[in-house]
Protein backbone atom coordinates (compact mmCIF):
# COMPACT_ATOMS: atom_id res chain seq x y z
CA UNK A 1 0.00 0.00 0.00
CA UNK A 2 1.64 3.22 -1.15
CA UNK A 3 -0.28 6.19 0.12
CA UNK A 4 0.41 9.36 -1.73
CA UNK A 5 1.84 11.70 0.84
CA UNK A 6 -0.79 14.29 -0.07
CA UNK A 7 -3.70 12.02 0.87
CA UNK A 8 -4.88 12.95 4.34
CA UNK A 9 -4.85 10.19 6.97
CA UNK A 10 -7.41 11.89 9.17
CA UNK A 11 -10.53 13.27 7.55
CA UNK A 12 -13.38 14.54 9.67
CA UNK A 13 -16.59 15.73 8.06
CA UNK A 14 -19.22 17.53 10.06
CA UNK A 15 -18.22 15.48 13.09
CA UNK A 16 -20.69 16.09 15.90
CA UNK A 17 -21.30 14.81 19.40
CA UNK A 18 -24.07 15.76 21.76
CA UNK A 19 -24.54 14.89 25.42
CA UNK A 20 -28.22 15.48 26.13
CA UNK A 21 -28.82 19.14 25.30
CA UNK A 22 -25.14 19.98 25.12
CA UNK A 23 -23.43 19.94 21.74
CA UNK A 24 -19.87 19.21 22.81
CA UNK A 25 -18.53 18.95 19.26
CA UNK A 26 -20.40 20.85 16.59
CA UNK A 27 -19.91 19.92 12.91
CA UNK A 28 -16.11 19.85 12.82
CA UNK A 29 -14.52 19.42 9.42
CA UNK A 30 -10.78 19.07 9.01
CA UNK A 31 -8.06 16.92 7.46
CA UNK A 32 -4.54 15.99 8.50
CA UNK A 33 -1.97 14.69 6.00
CA UNK A 34 0.96 12.41 6.81
CA UNK A 35 4.05 14.05 8.32
CA UNK A 36 1.99 16.78 9.89
CA UNK A 37 0.96 17.84 13.36
CA UNK A 38 -2.53 19.23 13.77
CA UNK A 39 -3.20 21.05 17.03
CA UNK A 40 -6.57 21.51 18.72
CA UNK A 41 -6.60 24.44 21.11
CA UNK A 42 -9.42 26.06 22.99
CA UNK A 43 -10.64 26.71 26.53
CA UNK A 44 -11.73 23.99 28.96
CA UNK A 45 -14.86 22.30 27.73
CA UNK A 46 -14.34 23.43 24.13
CA UNK A 47 -14.69 19.82 22.95
CA UNK A 48 -11.08 18.85 22.23
CA UNK A 49 -11.08 15.59 24.19
CA UNK A 50 -14.51 14.65 22.88
CA UNK A 51 -13.22 15.11 19.32
CA UNK A 52 -10.23 12.88 20.02
CA UNK A 53 -12.38 10.24 21.70
CA UNK A 54 -14.52 10.03 18.59
CA UNK A 55 -11.51 9.76 16.29
CA UNK A 56 -10.04 7.01 18.48
CA UNK A 57 -13.37 5.10 18.33
CA UNK A 58 -14.02 5.40 22.07
CA UNK A 59 -17.12 7.50 21.56
CA UNK A 60 -19.72 7.24 18.78
CA UNK A 61 -20.32 10.41 16.81
CA UNK A 62 -23.89 11.68 17.06
CA UNK A 63 -23.62 12.93 13.49
CA UNK A 64 -21.13 13.34 10.67
CA UNK A 65 -18.32 10.95 9.95
CA UNK A 66 -14.60 10.55 9.89
CA UNK A 67 -11.96 8.33 8.33
CA UNK A 68 -8.73 7.59 10.11
CA UNK A 69 -5.88 5.80 8.33
CA UNK A 70 -8.30 5.02 5.53
CA UNK A 71 -11.09 3.46 7.61
CA UNK A 72 -14.43 4.77 8.75
CA UNK A 73 -14.41 5.25 12.53
CA UNK A 74 -18.01 4.09 12.94
CA UNK A 75 -18.05 1.21 10.46
CA UNK A 76 -14.60 -0.30 10.95
CA UNK A 77 -13.43 0.72 14.41
CA UNK A 78 -11.21 -2.38 14.73
CA UNK A 79 -9.20 -1.47 11.63
CA UNK A 80 -8.86 2.10 12.87
CA UNK A 81 -7.63 0.94 16.29
CA UNK A 82 -4.96 -1.20 14.69
CA UNK A 83 -3.46 1.87 13.04
CA UNK A 84 -3.60 4.54 15.71
CA UNK A 85 -1.83 5.34 18.94
CA UNK A 86 -3.53 7.30 21.70
CA UNK A 87 -2.19 9.08 24.75
CA UNK A 88 -5.27 10.11 26.75
CA UNK A 89 -5.59 13.34 28.70
CA UNK A 90 -5.57 11.47 31.99
CA UNK A 91 -2.87 8.99 32.89
CA UNK A 92 -3.50 5.49 31.60
CA UNK A 93 -0.36 3.66 32.68
CA UNK A 94 -0.81 1.06 35.40
CA UNK A 95 1.15 2.06 38.52
CA UNK A 96 1.02 -1.45 39.98
CA UNK A 97 3.35 -3.00 37.44
CA UNK A 98 6.66 -2.01 35.85
CA UNK A 99 7.10 0.18 32.79
CA UNK A 100 8.19 -2.83 30.77
CA UNK A 101 5.13 -4.80 31.85
CA UNK A 102 2.85 -1.92 30.89
CA UNK A 103 4.27 -2.03 27.38
CA UNK A 104 4.21 -5.83 27.29
CA UNK A 105 0.45 -5.89 27.72
CA UNK A 106 -0.15 -3.24 25.12
CA UNK A 107 2.13 -5.07 22.68
CA UNK A 108 0.20 -8.28 23.30
CA UNK A 109 -3.16 -6.63 22.67
CA UNK A 110 -1.85 -5.36 19.35
CA UNK A 111 -0.79 -8.87 18.43
CA UNK A 112 2.94 -8.16 18.32
CA UNK A 113 4.52 -11.64 18.44
CA UNK A 114 6.50 -12.41 21.60
CA UNK A 115 9.83 -12.68 19.78
CA UNK A 116 9.43 -9.20 18.37
CA UNK A 117 7.75 -7.63 21.36
CA UNK A 118 10.77 -7.51 23.67
CA UNK A 119 13.07 -5.75 21.18
CA UNK A 120 10.33 -3.30 20.19
CA UNK A 121 9.63 -2.45 23.81
CA UNK A 122 13.31 -1.90 24.54
CA UNK A 123 13.58 0.31 21.52
CA UNK A 124 10.52 2.37 22.44
CA UNK A 125 11.87 2.80 25.99
CA UNK A 126 15.21 3.85 24.54
CA UNK A 127 13.57 6.35 22.21
CA UNK A 128 11.78 8.03 25.10
CA UNK A 129 14.80 7.98 27.38
CA UNK A 130 13.38 5.37 29.74
CA UNK A 131 15.74 2.48 29.00
CA UNK A 132 17.17 2.50 32.52
CA UNK A 133 13.75 2.45 34.20
CA UNK A 134 11.94 -0.36 32.41
CA UNK A 135 12.01 -2.69 35.42
CA UNK A 136 10.96 -0.03 37.90
CA UNK A 137 7.34 -0.03 39.15
CA UNK A 138 5.46 2.85 37.48
CA UNK A 139 4.35 3.90 40.97
CA UNK A 140 7.92 5.19 41.41
CA UNK A 141 8.00 7.16 38.14
CA UNK A 142 7.78 10.95 38.02
CA UNK A 143 4.92 12.57 36.11
CA UNK A 144 7.19 13.28 33.16
CA UNK A 145 8.41 9.70 33.02
CA UNK A 146 4.82 8.42 33.01
CA UNK A 147 3.92 10.71 30.15
CA UNK A 148 6.91 9.46 28.19
CA UNK A 149 6.01 5.85 29.01
CA UNK A 150 2.55 6.45 27.61
CA UNK A 151 3.95 7.86 24.43
CA UNK A 152 6.27 4.85 24.17
CA UNK A 153 3.25 2.62 24.63
CA UNK A 154 1.36 4.38 21.85
CA UNK A 155 4.29 3.81 19.48
CA UNK A 156 4.86 0.08 19.85
CA UNK A 157 2.82 -0.90 16.83
CA UNK A 158 4.12 2.00 14.71
CA UNK A 159 0.79 3.77 14.31
CA UNK A 160 0.03 5.80 11.23
CA UNK A 161 -1.74 8.39 13.34
CA UNK A 162 -0.94 9.41 16.89
CA UNK A 163 -3.48 11.19 19.08
CA UNK A 164 -1.98 13.08 22.01
CA UNK A 165 -4.41 14.72 24.45
CA UNK A 166 -2.41 17.33 26.38
CA UNK A 167 0.84 15.36 26.13
CA UNK A 168 2.90 17.76 28.25
CA UNK A 169 0.48 18.74 30.99
CA UNK A 170 2.26 18.98 34.32
CA UNK A 171 5.74 18.44 32.87
CA UNK A 172 8.77 20.50 33.84
CA UNK A 173 10.43 22.49 31.04
CA UNK A 174 13.13 19.88 30.44
CA UNK A 175 10.68 17.00 30.18
CA UNK A 176 8.42 19.10 27.97
CA UNK A 177 11.32 19.85 25.63
CA UNK A 178 12.10 16.11 25.52
CA UNK A 179 8.54 15.27 24.52
CA UNK A 180 8.60 17.97 21.84
CA UNK A 181 11.74 16.50 20.37
CA UNK A 182 10.13 13.05 20.27
CA UNK A 183 7.11 14.42 18.46
CA UNK A 184 9.35 16.07 15.85
CA UNK A 185 11.30 12.86 15.49
CA UNK A 186 8.20 10.74 14.97
CA UNK A 187 6.94 13.03 12.32
CA UNK A 188 10.25 13.18 10.46
CA UNK A 189 11.43 9.63 10.88
CA UNK A 190 8.19 7.67 10.73
CA UNK A 191 5.96 10.03 8.77
CA UNK A 192 3.40 9.76 11.57
CA UNK A 193 0.48 12.14 11.42
CA UNK A 194 -0.19 13.63 14.84
CA UNK A 195 -3.30 15.21 16.31
CA UNK A 196 -2.66 16.87 19.64
CA UNK A 197 -4.44 19.15 22.06
CA UNK A 198 -2.73 21.63 24.30
CA UNK A 199 -3.27 24.61 26.55
CA UNK A 200 0.29 25.81 26.00
CA UNK A 201 0.37 28.25 23.12
CA UNK A 202 4.14 28.09 22.68
CA UNK A 203 3.73 24.32 22.31
CA UNK A 204 1.16 24.69 19.55
CA UNK A 205 3.37 27.29 17.90
CA UNK A 206 6.48 25.11 18.08
CA UNK A 207 4.94 21.80 16.98
CA UNK A 208 1.93 22.27 14.75
CA UNK A 209 1.75 22.74 11.01
CA UNK A 210 -1.88 23.65 11.48
CA UNK A 211 -3.97 24.66 14.45
CA UNK A 212 -7.73 24.62 14.95
CA UNK A 213 -9.06 26.99 17.60
CA UNK A 214 -12.16 25.46 19.19
CA UNK A 215 -14.82 27.25 21.15
CA UNK A 216 -18.05 25.62 22.31
CA UNK A 217 -17.56 22.69 19.98
CA UNK A 218 -16.90 24.71 16.84
CA UNK A 219 -13.80 25.83 15.01
CA UNK A 220 -13.56 29.58 15.28
CA UNK A 221 -10.28 29.71 13.35
CA UNK A 222 -8.12 27.20 11.51
CA UNK A 223 -4.73 27.73 9.91
CA UNK A 224 -1.00 27.59 10.36
CA UNK A 225 0.28 29.43 13.43
CA UNK A 226 1.75 32.08 11.11
CA UNK A 227 -1.56 32.56 9.29
CA UNK A 228 -3.50 32.80 12.51
CA UNK A 229 -1.13 35.39 13.92
CA UNK A 230 -1.11 37.37 10.69
CA UNK A 231 -4.89 37.23 10.66
CA UNK A 232 -5.03 39.40 13.80
CA UNK A 233 -3.48 42.25 11.85
CA UNK A 234 -1.31 43.42 14.75
CA UNK A 235 2.46 43.28 14.41
CA UNK A 236 4.20 40.94 16.83
CA UNK A 237 1.02 39.06 17.68
CA UNK A 238 1.54 35.71 19.42
CA UNK A 239 -0.61 32.60 19.38
CA UNK A 240 -1.62 33.62 22.88
CA UNK A 241 -3.19 36.74 21.35
CA UNK A 242 -4.99 34.56 18.80
CA UNK A 243 -6.36 32.42 21.62
CA UNK A 244 -7.54 35.48 23.57
CA UNK A 245 -9.19 36.94 20.54
CA UNK A 246 -11.18 33.85 19.65
CA UNK A 247 -11.73 32.14 22.95
CA UNK A 248 -12.11 35.00 25.39
CA UNK A 249 -10.10 36.15 28.36
CA UNK A 250 -11.79 34.32 31.20
CA UNK A 251 -10.25 31.04 30.18
CA UNK A 252 -6.79 31.44 31.61
CA UNK A 253 -8.09 31.51 35.18
CA UNK A 254 -10.31 28.47 34.82
CA UNK A 255 -7.47 26.71 33.07
CA UNK A 256 -5.17 27.22 36.03
CA UNK A 257 -7.83 25.86 38.37
CA UNK A 258 -8.42 22.73 36.31
CA UNK A 259 -4.75 22.17 36.02
CA UNK A 260 -4.29 22.23 39.80
CA UNK A 261 -7.01 19.62 40.18
CA UNK A 262 -5.41 17.47 37.56
CA UNK A 263 -1.99 17.66 39.15
CA UNK A 264 -3.46 16.61 42.48
CA UNK A 265 -5.07 13.67 40.79
CA UNK A 266 -1.79 12.63 39.28
CA UNK A 267 -0.13 12.90 42.66
CA UNK A 268 -2.85 10.78 44.28
CA UNK A 269 -2.47 8.20 41.55
CA UNK A 270 1.17 7.71 42.25
CA UNK A 271 0.90 6.94 45.93
CA UNK B 1 4.20 2.04 3.94
CA UNK B 2 6.10 4.56 1.93
CA UNK B 3 8.47 6.44 4.27
CA UNK B 4 12.12 5.72 3.58
CA UNK B 5 12.66 4.60 7.13
CA UNK B 6 16.09 4.61 8.67
CA UNK B 7 17.07 1.02 9.04
CA UNK B 8 18.36 1.19 12.60
CA UNK B 9 14.89 1.15 14.06
CA UNK B 10 12.56 -1.78 14.49
CA UNK B 11 9.76 0.56 15.36
CA UNK B 12 9.91 1.77 11.80
CA UNK B 13 8.62 -1.52 10.52
CA UNK B 14 4.86 -1.35 10.55
CA UNK B 15 3.30 -4.33 12.15
CA UNK B 16 2.69 -7.00 9.58
CA UNK B 17 -0.50 -8.91 10.17
CA UNK B 18 0.93 -12.30 10.81
CA UNK B 19 -0.14 -15.09 8.53
CA UNK B 20 -1.01 -17.25 11.50
CA UNK B 21 -4.45 -15.71 11.39
CA UNK B 22 -7.12 -14.49 13.69
CA UNK B 23 -7.30 -17.44 16.05
CA UNK B 24 -3.61 -17.16 16.92
CA UNK B 25 -4.07 -13.45 17.49
CA UNK B 26 -7.04 -13.98 19.78
CA UNK B 27 -5.20 -16.65 21.77
CA UNK B 28 -2.24 -14.28 22.08
CA UNK B 29 -4.47 -11.49 23.33
CA UNK B 30 -6.15 -13.68 25.92
CA UNK B 31 -2.76 -15.01 27.05
CA UNK B 32 -1.52 -11.43 27.39
CA UNK B 33 -4.44 -10.40 29.58
CA UNK B 34 -4.12 -13.46 31.82
CA UNK B 35 -0.34 -13.01 32.04
CA UNK B 36 -0.88 -9.38 33.04
CA UNK B 37 -3.14 -10.41 35.91
CA UNK B 38 -0.61 -13.01 37.00
CA UNK B 39 2.10 -10.35 37.15
CA UNK B 40 -0.09 -8.10 39.24
CA UNK B 41 -0.81 -10.90 41.68
CA UNK B 42 2.89 -11.60 41.88
CA UNK B 43 3.65 -7.96 42.68
CA UNK B 44 1.03 -7.95 45.43
CA UNK B 45 -0.13 -11.37 46.68
CA UNK B 46 -1.62 -10.10 49.99
CA UNK B 47 -5.19 -10.34 48.74
CA UNK B 48 -4.82 -14.03 48.01
CA UNK B 49 -3.39 -14.75 51.43
CA UNK B 50 -6.15 -12.82 53.22
CA UNK B 51 -8.78 -14.60 51.15
CA UNK B 52 -7.64 -17.95 52.53
CA UNK B 53 -8.88 -17.07 56.03
CA UNK B 54 -12.59 -17.17 55.33
CA UNK B 55 -12.86 -20.71 53.93
CA UNK B 56 -10.64 -21.89 56.77
CA UNK B 57 -13.10 -20.49 59.32
CA UNK B 58 -16.08 -22.04 57.54
CA UNK B 59 -14.53 -25.47 57.36
CA UNK B 60 -12.89 -25.57 60.76
CA UNK B 61 -15.50 -23.83 62.90
CA UNK B 62 -18.83 -24.15 61.12
CA UNK B 63 -18.06 -27.48 59.45
CA UNK B 64 -16.76 -29.21 62.54
CA UNK B 65 -19.61 -27.96 64.74
CA UNK B 66 -22.32 -29.05 62.32
CA UNK B 67 -20.65 -32.39 61.75
CA UNK B 68 -20.75 -33.00 65.47
CA UNK B 69 -24.44 -32.20 65.95
CA UNK B 70 -25.70 -34.00 62.80
CA UNK B 71 -28.19 -31.18 62.21
CA UNK B 72 -28.19 -31.34 58.43
CA UNK B 73 -29.20 -34.48 56.52
CA UNK B 74 -26.52 -35.19 53.94
CA UNK B 75 -27.27 -38.81 53.08
CA UNK B 76 -24.27 -41.06 52.86
CA UNK B 77 -21.81 -38.17 53.21
CA UNK B 78 -20.41 -36.75 56.41
CA UNK B 79 -21.29 -33.10 56.79
CA UNK B 80 -17.67 -32.04 56.12
CA UNK B 81 -17.64 -34.09 52.92
CA UNK B 82 -20.84 -32.39 51.87
CA UNK B 83 -19.64 -28.95 52.93
CA UNK B 84 -16.15 -28.87 51.38
CA UNK B 85 -17.28 -28.49 47.74
CA UNK B 86 -19.83 -25.93 48.93
CA UNK B 87 -17.18 -23.85 50.66
CA UNK B 88 -14.91 -24.10 47.64
CA UNK B 89 -17.74 -22.78 45.44
CA UNK B 90 -18.47 -20.08 47.99
CA UNK B 91 -14.85 -18.88 48.01
CA UNK B 92 -14.90 -18.80 44.23
CA UNK B 93 -18.10 -16.73 44.35
CA UNK B 94 -16.81 -14.31 46.99
CA UNK B 95 -13.51 -13.66 45.28
CA UNK B 96 -15.08 -13.29 41.81
CA UNK B 97 -18.13 -11.22 42.64
CA UNK B 98 -16.00 -8.22 43.63
CA UNK B 99 -13.71 -8.56 40.63
CA UNK B 100 -15.65 -5.79 38.83
CA UNK B 101 -14.24 -3.32 41.31
CA UNK B 102 -10.96 -3.75 39.45
CA UNK B 103 -12.58 -2.52 36.23
CA UNK B 104 -14.09 0.44 38.07
CA UNK B 105 -10.67 1.24 39.51
CA UNK B 106 -9.16 0.87 36.06
CA UNK B 107 -11.79 3.18 34.70
CA UNK B 108 -11.05 5.79 37.35
CA UNK B 109 -7.32 5.45 36.76
CA UNK B 110 -7.72 5.57 32.99
CA UNK B 111 -6.06 2.18 32.58
CA UNK B 112 -9.12 0.77 30.85
CA UNK B 113 -8.63 3.20 27.94
CA UNK B 114 -5.48 1.34 27.01
CA UNK B 115 -7.53 -1.85 26.59
CA UNK B 116 -10.46 -0.24 24.81
CA UNK B 117 -8.34 1.59 22.25
CA UNK B 118 -6.49 -1.59 21.29
CA UNK B 119 -7.64 -3.72 18.37
CA UNK B 120 -8.67 -6.58 20.68
CA UNK B 121 -12.37 -7.33 20.37
CA UNK B 122 -14.52 -6.37 23.33
CA UNK B 123 -15.59 -9.97 23.94
CA UNK B 124 -11.90 -10.95 24.05
CA UNK B 125 -11.16 -8.22 26.58
CA UNK B 126 -14.01 -9.38 28.79
CA UNK B 127 -13.31 -13.08 28.28
CA UNK B 128 -9.63 -12.51 29.04
CA UNK B 129 -10.50 -10.68 32.25
CA UNK B 130 -12.89 -13.48 33.17
CA UNK B 131 -10.14 -16.06 32.70
CA UNK B 132 -7.77 -13.89 34.73
CA UNK B 133 -10.24 -13.96 37.58
CA UNK B 134 -9.90 -17.74 37.49
CA UNK B 135 -6.34 -17.45 38.71
CA UNK B 136 -7.72 -16.15 41.99
CA UNK B 137 -10.41 -18.82 42.05
CA UNK B 138 -7.82 -21.55 41.51
CA UNK B 139 -5.74 -20.26 44.39
CA UNK B 140 -8.84 -20.74 46.55
CA UNK B 141 -9.23 -24.28 45.27
CA UNK B 142 -5.71 -25.09 46.40
CA UNK B 143 -6.38 -23.61 49.84
CA UNK B 144 -9.70 -25.41 50.35
CA UNK B 145 -8.40 -28.78 49.17
CA UNK B 146 -5.33 -28.50 51.41
CA UNK B 147 -7.52 -27.56 54.37
CA UNK B 148 -9.81 -30.49 53.68
CA UNK B 149 -6.82 -32.80 53.59
CA UNK B 150 -5.56 -31.36 56.86
CA UNK B 151 -8.98 -31.98 58.42
CA UNK B 152 -8.84 -35.50 56.92
CA UNK B 153 -12.08 -35.04 55.02
CA UNK B 154 -12.43 -38.06 52.81
CA UNK B 155 -12.65 -36.73 49.22
CA UNK B 156 -12.12 -38.32 45.85
CA UNK B 157 -8.77 -36.90 44.72
CA UNK B 158 -7.73 -38.49 41.43
CA UNK B 159 -6.15 -37.02 38.33
CA UNK B 160 -9.47 -36.79 36.45
CA UNK B 161 -11.31 -35.38 39.46
CA UNK B 162 -8.67 -32.69 40.05
CA UNK B 163 -8.70 -31.82 36.33
CA UNK B 164 -12.49 -31.56 36.59
CA UNK B 165 -12.25 -29.32 39.65
CA UNK B 166 -9.88 -27.02 37.75
CA UNK B 167 -12.34 -26.77 34.85
CA UNK B 168 -15.32 -26.17 37.15
CA UNK B 169 -13.47 -23.53 39.18
CA UNK B 170 -12.35 -21.73 36.01
CA UNK B 171 -15.95 -21.72 34.72
CA UNK B 172 -17.38 -20.61 38.06
CA UNK B 173 -14.82 -17.81 38.47
CA UNK B 174 -15.39 -16.65 34.90
CA UNK B 175 -19.14 -16.67 35.40
CA UNK B 176 -19.24 -14.64 38.61
CA UNK B 177 -16.46 -12.26 37.61
CA UNK B 178 -18.26 -11.49 34.35
CA UNK B 179 -21.48 -10.93 36.27
CA UNK B 180 -19.45 -8.58 38.44
CA UNK B 181 -18.09 -6.72 35.41
CA UNK B 182 -21.61 -6.39 34.00
CA UNK B 183 -22.67 -4.71 37.24
CA UNK B 184 -19.54 -2.54 37.20
CA UNK B 185 -20.25 -1.38 33.64
CA UNK B 186 -23.77 -0.43 34.67
CA UNK B 187 -23.14 1.39 37.95
CA UNK B 188 -19.62 2.70 37.25
CA UNK B 189 -18.88 3.95 40.79
CA UNK B 190 -17.21 2.02 43.60
CA UNK B 191 -19.83 2.95 46.22
CA UNK B 192 -22.81 1.73 44.22
CA UNK B 193 -20.90 -1.31 43.07
CA UNK B 194 -19.98 -2.35 46.61
CA UNK B 195 -23.57 -1.87 47.71
CA UNK B 196 -24.91 -4.11 44.96
CA UNK B 197 -22.12 -6.64 45.48
CA UNK B 198 -22.98 -6.99 49.17
CA UNK B 199 -26.66 -7.19 48.34
CA UNK B 200 -26.08 -10.01 45.87
CA UNK B 201 -23.59 -12.23 47.65
CA UNK B 202 -25.64 -13.45 50.59
CA UNK B 203 -28.78 -14.40 48.61
CA UNK B 204 -26.63 -16.22 46.05
CA UNK B 205 -24.91 -18.08 48.84
CA UNK B 206 -27.92 -18.97 50.98
CA UNK B 207 -30.27 -19.71 48.07
CA UNK B 208 -27.95 -22.47 46.94
CA UNK B 209 -27.02 -25.98 47.95
CA UNK B 210 -23.62 -24.84 49.27
CA UNK B 211 -24.12 -25.53 52.99
CA UNK B 212 -27.37 -27.50 53.08
CA UNK B 213 -29.30 -29.60 50.55
CA UNK B 214 -32.10 -27.95 48.59
CA UNK B 215 -34.53 -30.47 50.04
CA UNK B 216 -34.47 -28.82 53.46
CA UNK B 217 -35.25 -25.38 52.01
CA UNK B 218 -38.73 -23.90 52.27
CA UNK B 219 -40.68 -24.66 49.12
CA UNK B 220 -40.80 -21.05 47.85
CA UNK B 221 -36.99 -20.79 47.95
CA UNK B 222 -36.30 -23.87 45.84
CA UNK B 223 -36.96 -22.35 42.40
CA UNK B 224 -34.43 -19.64 43.26
CA UNK B 225 -31.89 -22.27 44.18
CA UNK B 226 -32.40 -23.99 40.85
CA UNK B 227 -32.05 -20.68 39.00
CA UNK B 228 -28.88 -19.86 40.91
CA UNK B 229 -25.65 -20.58 38.98
CA UNK B 230 -23.82 -21.21 42.27
CA UNK B 231 -25.97 -24.32 42.73
CA UNK B 232 -24.54 -25.77 39.52
CA UNK B 233 -20.98 -24.97 40.54
CA UNK B 234 -21.48 -26.66 43.91
CA UNK B 235 -23.13 -29.61 42.23
CA UNK B 236 -20.30 -29.97 39.72
CA UNK B 237 -17.73 -29.92 42.52
CA UNK B 238 -19.72 -32.48 44.51
CA UNK B 239 -20.00 -34.68 41.44
CA UNK B 240 -16.25 -34.51 41.12
CA UNK B 241 -14.97 -34.81 44.68
CA UNK B 242 -17.45 -36.68 46.86
CA UNK B 243 -17.46 -40.46 46.85
CA UNK B 244 -21.17 -40.96 46.24
CA UNK B 245 -24.63 -39.45 46.10
CA UNK B 246 -26.21 -36.15 47.10
CA UNK B 247 -25.90 -34.54 43.69
CA UNK B 248 -28.71 -32.93 41.74
CA UNK B 249 -27.61 -33.37 38.13
CA UNK B 250 -25.05 -35.30 36.11
CA UNK B 251 -21.72 -33.49 35.79
CA UNK B 252 -22.21 -32.62 32.14
CA UNK B 253 -25.43 -30.79 32.90
CA UNK B 254 -23.69 -28.70 35.57
CA UNK B 255 -20.78 -27.82 33.32
CA UNK B 256 -23.02 -27.02 30.35
CA UNK B 257 -25.14 -24.67 32.44
CA UNK B 258 -22.02 -22.93 33.79
CA UNK B 259 -20.51 -22.59 30.32
CA UNK B 260 -23.73 -21.34 28.73
CA UNK B 261 -24.37 -18.71 31.39
CA UNK B 262 -20.74 -17.57 31.24
CA UNK B 263 -20.78 -17.11 27.46
CA UNK B 264 -24.08 -15.24 27.65
CA UNK B 265 -22.71 -12.90 30.31
CA UNK B 266 -19.50 -12.32 28.33
CA UNK B 267 -21.51 -11.22 25.29
CA UNK B 268 -23.70 -9.00 27.43
CA UNK B 269 -20.67 -7.48 29.12
CA UNK B 270 -18.86 -6.92 25.81
CA UNK B 271 -21.78 -4.74 24.76
CA UNK B 272 -21.63 -2.73 27.99
CA UNK B 273 -17.85 -2.53 28.42
CA UNK B 274 -17.25 0.45 26.07
CA UNK B 275 -19.36 2.53 28.48
CA UNK B 276 -16.34 2.42 30.72
CA UNK B 277 -14.48 4.80 28.36
CA UNK B 278 -17.11 7.53 28.57
N1 LIG C 1 -19.41 11.77 29.03
C1 LIG C 1 -19.90 13.03 29.05
N2 LIG C 1 -21.16 13.26 29.44
C2 LIG C 1 -21.67 14.51 29.45
N3 LIG C 1 -20.98 15.61 29.09
C3 LIG C 1 -19.70 15.44 28.68
C4 LIG C 1 -19.11 14.15 28.64
N4 LIG C 1 -17.83 14.29 28.20
C5 LIG C 1 -17.67 15.62 27.97
N5 LIG C 1 -18.78 16.31 28.26
C6 LIG C 1 -18.96 17.76 28.11
O1 LIG C 1 -18.60 18.10 26.80
C7 LIG C 1 -17.92 19.35 26.77
C8 LIG C 1 -16.59 19.18 26.08
O2 LIG C 1 -15.72 18.43 26.92
P1 LIG C 1 -14.24 18.03 26.49
O3 LIG C 1 -13.72 17.15 27.55
O4 LIG C 1 -14.26 17.54 25.11
O5 LIG C 1 -13.51 19.45 26.54
P2 LIG C 1 -11.97 19.76 26.38
O6 LIG C 1 -11.89 20.77 25.29
O7 LIG C 1 -11.19 18.53 26.24
O8 LIG C 1 -11.64 20.48 27.77
P3 LIG C 1 -10.30 20.46 28.65
O9 LIG C 1 -9.42 21.51 28.07
O10 LIG C 1 -10.78 20.88 30.00
O11 LIG C 1 -9.73 19.10 28.62
C9 LIG C 1 -17.82 19.80 28.21
O12 LIG C 1 -18.85 20.71 28.47
C10 LIG C 1 -18.01 18.54 29.01
O13 LIG C 1 -18.60 18.82 30.24
MG1 LIG D 1 -9.69 17.65 27.29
Amino acid sequence: MVASSAAPVVVAEELTRTFGDLTAVDRLTFAVPRDQVFGLIGPNGAGKTTTIKMLTTLLHPSDGHARVAGYDIAKEPGEVRRRIGYVPQLISADAQVTGYENLWVVGGLYGIPRAERGPRIREALELLGLAAFGDELVRNYSGGMIRRLEIASALLHRPEVLFLDEPTVGLDPVAREAVWEQIDLLKRRFGTAIVLTTHYMEEADRLCERVGVMHQGKFVAVGSPAELKAGLGQPGATLQDVFRRYAGEEVELSGAYREAGRTRRVAARLE
Amino acid sequence: MSPPASSESRLVAPLARTGSGEIAEVVGQVATIVGYEARKLRHDPTELLLRAIQPALWLVVFGSAFTAIHAIPTGALTYLQFLTPGILAQSVLFIAIFYGIASIRERELGIIIKFLVSPARRAILVGGRALSASLRGLSQAVVVLLLATALSVHLRITVPSVAGVIVAVILGSALFSTLSMVIASLVRTQERFLGIGQLLTMPLFFASNAIYPITIMPRWLRPFAYANPLTYLVDALRNLTTPQGTVLFPLWVDLTVLLGVTLGLILLCAGLYPRMAQ
